[in-house]
């Protein structure tokens, strides 16, 4: 594995030997040398064509406790708009010699551009590519379901996750459908028909417009970031009648099993995906998917770079 | 003038001929013919090549004026002449739009002073590709162009009283408007077919039906007003059912289709690499059989090349933000080849309909299409069907490179090209002396 690009790309080894990693780096996390001295004298480029304060910092911290060198690079706009184009720009990178490329982008299979291409030689981390796929939110997700509904080992066998929301939009949805059934979890996408991409029905996924009769079912509930501007373009009528029927709120919360957990990959919109009691409950573990977001990007970071040794003979640099 | 003796090659039913070409004209086509009276002669062996009519193309881009880094007159004739073509028509949407009597007599002349093959202005419907009010298509086609195709391509003719009225006006010269169907509200910032694949890569869709029912309305107006609408681009199976609807009721719609969507489909784009990123979008492998057999039972009268050269760094970039549109000219005969011919689908008298004799017809270009008619003017197109070669995109006539299909194999390649009688191509060569400027 030289890039991390999809999830879609990961073999199920892979991905548990990913989530392996990122107990470990959790452990040594908490423990009193928080710095790991693996990638010192490498450098890591965080190549940020859209703003993601919590993503960047999260990689930021990943390469800091990993001892790498890091560069932040906020580029604004595409060839699109006539700003720094991502070939240029890769190539500036490459010339400062950046083992590693974290990039985020607006424009969707941007970091399969540009790991196809010859314009950089180092590995290429997906953070975000337009409606595609954003592959370590979706291993940070499946971390998090594993620590908190399978002791932190092994897959997610047996567990029913709900995504809802914007799937349309969603590439946290997309890096998750694929990661989280590989790890034999049952997914049910919920959301109106106008949300959910032409041919999901293909997808190794479940589907329904009715939120409250997948509630009793699922052991964890993703709720997507639903933008206002979605109803401008028809999507749903109203912010209210979408929350009336897809929004996450105290009565849905009962109708869950007790052991349910709330997942969110944020930014929030309180009050129209997630009510504020909801996200700030006991069951809500919103926080936990922060903080477990570094220890992820430390074992892909890691695991990408530091050249480790691997059964399948696949994790090498 | 030097004339020509074609020896050795056979006719598209596979009779083998002679062919003599003098001064400029078709002069005899026998088993053996004279060469008495012929002078300056010049014997050129073909032997088992098909003889052809020289191809014409409804849809060309050829950039100038404007973007003259991504294709001229002169560089647009030459990839037209290496893939076989003595006539192409320039599509509108230039810089200044070609939508006066002006800048069509300009694109005219120059192809005229390129002399590698002839090369039609197609006229803008709308003043400025605006779509809001019609352009002078009176003073476009009295021109010295004579202008008869206009078409608003890149943009779709959306309001339906604009185009009512298109239609209607052109009758008065016995014009066609050449709809790009494309429902702009339906493919709002998209970026390829909607389907499976745009699902699972996340790039936004353009779902066939945005081309539907453009042409469902767009036929319908053509019926009512009775006037002739031509289909650009076709792309879709549902497409081709419509059309063949409108024909079996009588309406004056011709239509055609693009070599790349005959060959290519949606799941290219898994790539991200934008040369494969076109508009109309590639579509599914259902698709492409509709069409071929489309093509086949004439329901799809024409192949058009849709030729779109862009500069590298427009490809260069992230699928969204690239151009759309890819090269065409050079490579369209070895695609209808491969997909019809080579398929048993068609025969090659199909083809040079196909490729020659209608598209003259609809474009009213009486000077081209006339099949290999004594005394006509020499448009001839030679092919050899089992000359293969490989596309390299470092070798095109073309000033772009955005052929899709760089490192392919085809079956056949065009050996020669005589446009008024004289060599544009020679042994799959562009002949430079011929083409002064
Ligand atoms: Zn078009």
């Amino acid at each position: 594995m030289r890039h991390l690009l999809s999830t879609s790309d990961l073999t199920y080894t892979q991905a548990i030997r990913i989530l392996d990693t990122a107990a470990e780096m959790a452990r040594i996390s908490e423990g009193p040398v928080k710095k790991l001295p693996t990638l010192r004298g490498r450098t890591i480029v965080n190549l940020f064509f859209e703003d993601s304060t919590r993503t960047r910092i999260s990689f930021e911290a990943a390469a800091k406790r990993l001892s790498a060198d890091v560069i932040n690079f906020s580029a604004k706009g595409s060839s699109a708009s006539k700003g720094e184009s991502l070939k240029d720009t890769a190539q500036t990178l490459q010339a400062m010699g950046a083992d590693a490329v974290i990039l985020r982008h607006s424009a969707s299979g941007a970091a399969q551009r540009l790991a196809n291409s010859h314009w950089t030689s180092g590995s290429v981390i997906n953070a975000g590519d337009g409606t595609h796929e954003h592959p370590t939110q979706a291993l940070l997700d499946a971390f998090t379901i594993r620590q908190h509904l399978r002791v932190g080992t092994g897959d997610l066998r047996g567990l029913t996750i709900a995504i809802v929301g914007d799937i349309l939009h969603s590439r946290v949805a997309r890096s998750d459908v694929h990661l989280l059934s590989l790890l034999g979890a049952q997914v049910i996408l919920v959301a109106p028909p106008t949300l959910l991409p032409i041919g999901a029905s293909t997808w190794p996924v479940q589907i329904s417009y009715d939120f409250d009769s997948v509630l009793p079912l699922v052991d964890a509930v993703m709720m997507l970031r639903v933008q206002q501007e979605r109803m401008s373009d028809f999507f749903f009528p109203t912010a209210r009648e979408y929350s009336h029927y897809y929004g996450l709120n105290a009565d849905r919360l009962k109708k869950m099993k007790p052991t349910a957990i709330i997942m969110h990959p944020g930014p929030m919109n309180r009050g129209l995906e997630i009510t504020a009691e909801c996200a700030d409950s006991a069951r809500s573990v919103i926080l936990e998917q922060v903080t477990n977001g570094v220890s992820v990007r430390m074992a892909v970071l890691y695991l990408l770079l530091a050249g480790a040794p691997s059964e399948d003979g696949e994790i090498t640099q | 003038m030097t004339d020509y003796l074609l020896d050795g090659g056979v006719l598209a039913d596979g009779k083998a001929v002679q062919v003599l070409i003098k001064d400029g004209l078709i002069n005899q086509i026998e088993s053996v013919v004279s060469t008495l009276g012929a002078t300056n002669l010049q014997k050129i062996s073909i032997n088992g090549c098909i003889i052809l009519p020289g191809f014409v193309d409804l849809h060309t881009h050829l950039r100038e004026p404007g973007r003259e880094d991504s294709e001229t007159v002169e560089s647009g004739s030459r990839a037209a002449a290496k893939g076989g073509f003595t006539a192409v028509s320039a599509m509108a949407n230039t810089f200044p739009v070609a939508d006066t009597a002006g800048v069509v007599e300009q694109v005219y002349a120059l192809g005229q002073a390129t002399g590698l093959c002839d090369v039609f202005p197609i006229g803008a419907v709308t003043q400025g590709l605006g779509g809001t009010a019609l352009a002078e298509l009176g003073a476009m086609a009295d021109s010295k162009a004579r202008v008869r195709i206009f078409s608003d391509d890149g943009n779709c003719v959306f309001d339906p009283m604009v185009m009512r009225r298109a239609l209607e006006y052109v009758k008065k010269f016995d014009g066609v408007i050449a709809q790009h169907a494309q429902d702009p509200h339906l493919t709002k910032d998209a970026q390829m077919n909607e389907g499976l694949i745009s699902s699972k890569l996340g790039l936004k869709g353009w779902p066939a039906v945005a081309e539907e029912s453009i042409i469902a309305r767009d036929v319908l107006l053509a019926d009512h007003v009775q006037s002739r609408l031509h289909v650009c681009h076709v792309t879709s199976a549902g497409g081709v059912d419509i059309i063949r609807w409108a024909k079996a009721r009588g309406i004056q719609v011709s239509a055609e289709v693009t070599p790349h969507h005959l060959l290519l489909t949606d799941d290219l784009a898994e790539s991200y690499d934008p040369i494969y990123k076109v508009n109309p979008p590639l579509r599914t492998q259902r698709d492409v059989m509709a069409l071929r057999e489309g093509l086949a039972d004439g329901t799809i009268d024409i192949v058009a090349t849709d030729h779109a050269p862009h500069p590298a760094e427009n490809k260069e970039c992230e699928w969204q933000a690239a151009s759309f549109g890819m090269l065409g000219l050079e490579t369209a005969l070895s695609i209808v080849q491969a997909t019809m011919i080579d398929t048993a689908m068609m025969s090659w008298g199909d083809l040079a309909m196909r490729m020659s004799t209608s598209p003259a017809r609809i474009g009213g270009y009486a000077d081209h299409g006339q099949g290999l008619k004594i005394g006509s003017t020499a448009h001839l197109t030679i092919v050899n069907p089992t000359r293969a070669w490989k596309v390299d995109r470092d070798l095109v006539a073309s000033r772009s490179r955005n052929t899709p299909y760089h490192g392919m194999e085809f079956p056949g390649s065009v050996v020669a090209t005589f446009y008024r009688g004289i060599p544009t191509v020679l042994d799959a060569k562009l002949e430079s002396a011929t083409h002064g400027n």
